[in-house]
């Protein structure tokens, strides 16, 4: 590789650069600043928002970095950088800056102050995996990323060894993971076998000419879905969710519910575009090689994952067990926007993304600080919360209204924008099923704002109080919501200008 | 009306004493109230001051030109790329001979349901600020013309309709509102999808030429804008316009409700609070049978003509069916709640008749049993308040305890009954010539006329069992009407009274508009030359 090579690949991987510089400060200050701990917060806030910085400095560069040396490939390399990418990892910076939000007020968190720096430096290594895993284009590369990403996160779930159920969870995720890894990696191994490369540019060439064996293939790309699946927690890759989730710090529970998803769906995306698509028609259709029935299989995956999801959440008493089931019935629909193999799909999965970042965190941000005054989480524990908390409650209703899909909320507008996509598509059959999905989903939302509202409590309980930095992040999380919901141009305007994947 | 929007005015004024209760103390009950008051009286004002500028020869319909009070700019405006045409949605009210006499019985039904409100003593705040949105809602819907618009004000409805029932309703509350919510979020599922195929199959040309898709409801009554490729477009082949109807109309229908979609209805008024029944029977319930006369009928005019008779037999089983069922009752109010559906089913009627006389008697109704049972309602609400129950074998020789009452109750039923003179009788002789001259549902409208038999059954019974005969002991001490109750009663009375004797003042704001959207169904849009308009 020649030094002009490296120097422009350094260039492009800037965030990726900072984020690493970030993780040894904080590694270097936790190791300093033995007494005062409070510090690291904030240098791990610098560090995002650096980090954040050149992202959107990126935002109109495309490129590839770290091309793998073949002649005619010359261009394609490991890493793509491209709009579509700049968009997930946006989405990871702003849901990772808030997660540092969410941890300065967090209990559980601070109970565990002394060893902070380790905290911090594990979410870093998470955020690293994900930026990774959104710009991978190799197999490889992709496969290392995600074992960071999961490693960092196996550590997480159990972090705070507050309650047996965190090191359950932790064990849960990480045999979970280990195996579906494991699955991925033998996929991935397949794939190399029958092309003879792991860079997806080159397999897409190499799969125009039908001369593989395509039982084979299609087995390993099941593999592959299968570590991917489990990262999006798309059934029936989705036990560990609900364990994890209710097991987890919440702060890590919000984090892996938005961040990883993101990631997660950003690899999957990307994954399918570049590697089956021959040519994208005039009327912005994925006209894809004829190796692999991806419509189907998504299709399939997500009516499951989304009606599983759904029906599950509806006998949940741990609000977040419940969020969990959602999370993966938002998964379903988000899966949706990929089904249809569209740029119209692919603008409606950004929304969508942008969306459930603010409705998802917002909800789980509320519950923790519920959670912190009542030390609870579940859903009986809520009676009356209306009135002692009117200013808690109305938000959570808000959030839990705007992951329904109701107008004037902007969760409707995620939800309007994948079933323009599947009728435009005429995929009006599926749009019914998710239709009727969100039916169902109603009942399990509302019935927190029943608990909240309608149901008198047992004993009087206190009102909790909400400090100013905390009232301010939720509006934060609550303002977009609703002017987005009125008034989405914008939201709509950027993620039709992040669509380009580059390739092709 | 010089520039001055109007509509706007009147459909987000309540939102604006929803942000001024919202800085009241909790506990300035008084402030609250009259702020609601206060709003709920200025639109009443304002809808009279639409009604004085009001041009009664404008049809509207489908004619942008001959709606009034129009305002239209846009709103969402997303620039096209190749594979995705531009996104423009507009901000587009305006109100025709259809959603006038609505706008009408929204701002009075509102006022009044205010100062039936007046005895709510739970988290007032909280009530009143749900309330005003309903009405936002309520407001919105009528005078909407893109089908964008008019989706987000419908759904807009029902999260404060969820709390209103939820928490101010009796004791099988929770179990009432989230029926409530689910089966209207079912129907609205279906109406969301409806208008999303229908976005993709119509195209409106711009000012500068320009093809764009669209959510405006008066383009997409024009078959002409339909694209070739269009799902629903009417040259397709297909059946998928048939089935967008009948998701369309299940949609509408869950709102009136019709059967068999009404099992929702008694549940949401036996737990409502007195005046959210009132606005629920008053003016909710004509949100269904609005929508399908705005958005189905002449949006799918051939589609219309081929299931008349459909429309009219569910027309004739909620007449006779809700009529047989309010007279098994022995709850008074619940008893309301099944002659409110049999009441809708004249409506139904009325408009499967697809004639100019019963159209007209359809919307009349549409008004006439808002104004009706809201003041069954409060009359419910008035024995309920003072007596804690509302069993009808309970109480007997009310009249003797309570003259002024029983009065007004006297006319509420006789209306409701149909007796000629008082407006009930109109709108159901209309329906009934209308749709006895429509030779398709002749049979269906002989059968239906037993529904104005049993409907004085079931009403002269009540009347007999709670008002005559001997007075129940216990009953002795119950007052008469206080004046906060008068002023409900008296502008009821007089509207029902005026509209039996003269009815002509309601159908002459409706005749222009209801003869077109006739017109329009019958023979299709390309029919009609508006010439003198």
């Amino acid at each position: 590789m020649e030094l002009s090579n490296l120097s422009h690949s350094l260039n492009l991987l800037l965030p990726e650069l900072t984020l690493s510089i970030a993780l040894l400060v904080l590694v270097l200050f936790d190791l300093i600043f033995h007494h005062d701990k409070k510090i690291i917060s904030y240098v791990a806030l610098i560090g995002l928002l650096a980090t954040g910085f050149f992202v959107i400095n990126q935002f109109s560069l495309s490129g590839f970095a770290f091309s793998t040396g073949n002649e005619s490939y010359r261009n394609f390399g490991m890493i793509t950088i491209d709009s579509f990418g700049s968009f997930f990892k946006l989405i990871v910076i702003v849901a990772s800056v808030i997660i540092v939000f969410f941890s300065l007020s967090s209990d559980e968190i601070k109970k565990t102050s002394e060893r902070i720096g380790e905290y911090y430096a594990l979410i870093f290594g998470m955020i690293l995996g994900m930026l990774f895993m959104i710009s991978a284009t190799d197999l490889i590369l992709i496969y290392l990323s995600v074992e960071l990403l999961s490693l960092s996160s196996y550590v997480l779930a159990g972090f705070t060894k507050l309650r047996e159920r965190n090191s359950e969870a932790s064990l849960k995720y990480m045999i979970y993971g280990s195996v579906s890894s494991g699955l991925m990696l033998f996929g991935i191994s397949l794939v190399y076998g029958m092309t003879g490369t792991t860079n997806l540019y080159m397999i897409n060439s190499l799969i125009q000419i039908p001369h593989l064996n395509l039982f084979t293939f299609s087995f390993a790309m099941i593999l592959i879905f299968a570590g991917i699946g489990y990262k999006i927690s798309s059934a029936p890759f989705h036990f560990w969710t609900p364990d994890v989730y209710e097991g987890a710090p919440i702060t890590i529970t919000a984090f892996l519910s938005v961040a990883s998803k993101a990631a997660g769906f950003a690899l999957l995306i990307r994954f399918v575009k570049i590697t089956f698509v021959s040519y994208i028609d005039t009327s912005g259709f994925w006209q894809l090689i004829h190796v692999f029935d991806w419509k189907t299989l998504i299709v399939v995956i997500s009516i499951f994952t989304m009606t599983l999801g759904n029906f599950s959440a509806l006998w949940q008493d741990n609000l977040k067990r419940m969020l969990a089931y959602s999370s993966i019935a938002h998964a379903g629909y988000i899966m949706l926007g990929l089904a249809v193999l569209s740029n119209q799909g692919l603008t409606a999965m950004l929304i969508y993304f942008a969306v459930y970042l603010l409705m998802n965190l917002g909800a789980f941000l509320v519950v923790m600080l519920i959670a912190n005054k009542i030390n609870s989480e579940e859903i009986d524990d809520y009676d009356g919360l209306g009135y002692s908390s009117p200013f808690l409650a109305a938000s959570l209703a808000i959030f839990l209204i705007s992951l329904t899909g109701l107008p004037p909320t902007a969760g409707f507008i995620g939800k309007l924008y994948l079933f323009v996509a599947l009728v435009d598509a005429n995929m009006i059959g599926l749009a019914v099923v998710a239709l009727l999905n969100t039916v169902v989903s109603l009942y399990y939302y509302v019935r927190v704002l029943k608990h909240m509202y309608l149901t008198k409590p047992e004993t009087a309980i206190p009102e909790i109080k909400t400090s100013k930095p905390n009232t301010i992040l939720v509006l934060v999380l609550l303002i977009p919501i609703f002017i987005f919901g009125i008034y989405f141009t914008p939201l709509v305007d950027l993620a039709k200008g992040c669509i380009t994947i580059l390739g092709l | 009306m010089n520039g001055f929007p109007i509509l706007t005015f009147i459909t987000f004024l309540p939102i604006l004493g929803m942000i001024v209760i919202l800085f009241l103390p909790k506990d300035q009950y008084r402030s609250i109230r009259y702020t609601a008051l206060i709003v709920t009286a200025i639109q009443v004002l304002l809808a009279v001051v639409l009604l004085a500028n009001y041009n009664y020869s404008a049809a509207g319909i489908f004619d942008a030109k001959s709606f009034q009070f129009i305002e239209k700019f846009r709103w969402i405006e997303i620039s096209g790329i190749s594979w995705l045409g531009t996104i423009k949605i507009d901000y587009f009210l305006g109100i025709d001979g259809i959603s006038m006499p609505l706008l009408l019985l929204t701002a009075i039904i509102t006022l009044i349901a205010t100062i039936s409100s007046w005895n709510i003593e739970k988290a007032v705040k909280g009530y009143f600020i749900m309330f005003l949105l309903l009405d936002t809602g309520m407001m919105g819907v009528f005078v909407a013309l893109d089908f964008f618009l008019f989706y987000i004000f419908w759904e807009l409805m029902l999260l404060p309709m969820y709390f209103l029932i939820g928490i101010w309703g009796g004791p099988r509350k929770e179990y009432a509102a989230i029926k409530f919510f689910i089966y209207t979020l079912l129907g609205s599922v279906f109406i969301l999808l409806v208008m999303i195929g229908l976005y993709f199959s119509a195209q409106e040309t711009l000012a500068d030429g320009s093809k764009v898709f669209t959510f405006n409801l008066l383009a997409l009554m024009n078959p002409q804008n339909f694209t070739a490729t269009g799902i629903l477009s009417p040259i397709n082949p297909h059946n998928l316009r048939l089935i967008a109807y009948i998701a369309l109309f299940a949609g509408f229908a869950i709102k009136i409700p019709m059967f068999p979609f009404h099992t929702w209805l008694p549940d949401a008024h036996v737990e409502a609070p007195t005046p959210i029944s009132v606005i629920l029977a008053g003016v909710l319930l004509k949100m269904g049978t609005y929508g399908i006369l705005r958005v189905s009928y002449p949006i799918f005019p051939e589609i219309t003509r081929e299931l008349m008779w459909y429309i009219g037999l569910f027309g004739m089983i909620n007449i006779v069916y809700g009529a047989l069922v309010a007279m098994a009752q022995k709850d008074f109010k619940k008893l309301i709640a099944y002659s409110s559906i049999s009441h809708m089913g004249y409506v139904l009627l009325g408009m499967a008749s697809l004639s100019t006389t019963g159209v007209n008697g359809a919307v009349l109704q549409m008004f006439n049993h808002g104004t009706i049972t809201a003041m069954l309602f409060l009359i419910v609400g008035v024995v309920y308040d003072r007596a804690h129950t509302r069993g009808l074998n309970d109480f007997g020789g009310l009249a003797v305890q309570m003259p002024a009452y029983t009065g007004f109750v006297t006319v509420a039923f006789f209306a409701a009954i149909g007796l000629p003179s008082l407006s009930g009788f109109i709108s159901e002789a209309l329906v009934f010539i209308g749709a006895f001259g429509t030779d398709s549902i002749r049979t269906l409208t002989i059968i239906s006329t037993l529904g104005i038999l049993l409907g004085a059954g079931y009403m002269l019974w009540t009347l007999q069992r709670v008002f005559l005969g001997k007075l129940n002991e216990k009953w002795t001490s119950l007052p008469d009407l206080e004046p906060r109750e008068y002023v409900m009663f008296v502008p009821l009375t007089a509207i029902i009274i005026f509209l039996g004797v003269y009815p002509s003042a309601m159908l002459d704001i409706m005749n222009t508009s209801v003869n077109t959207l006739v017109n329009v169904v019958n023979n299709g849009i390309h029919t009609i030359t508006l010439g003198g308009l």
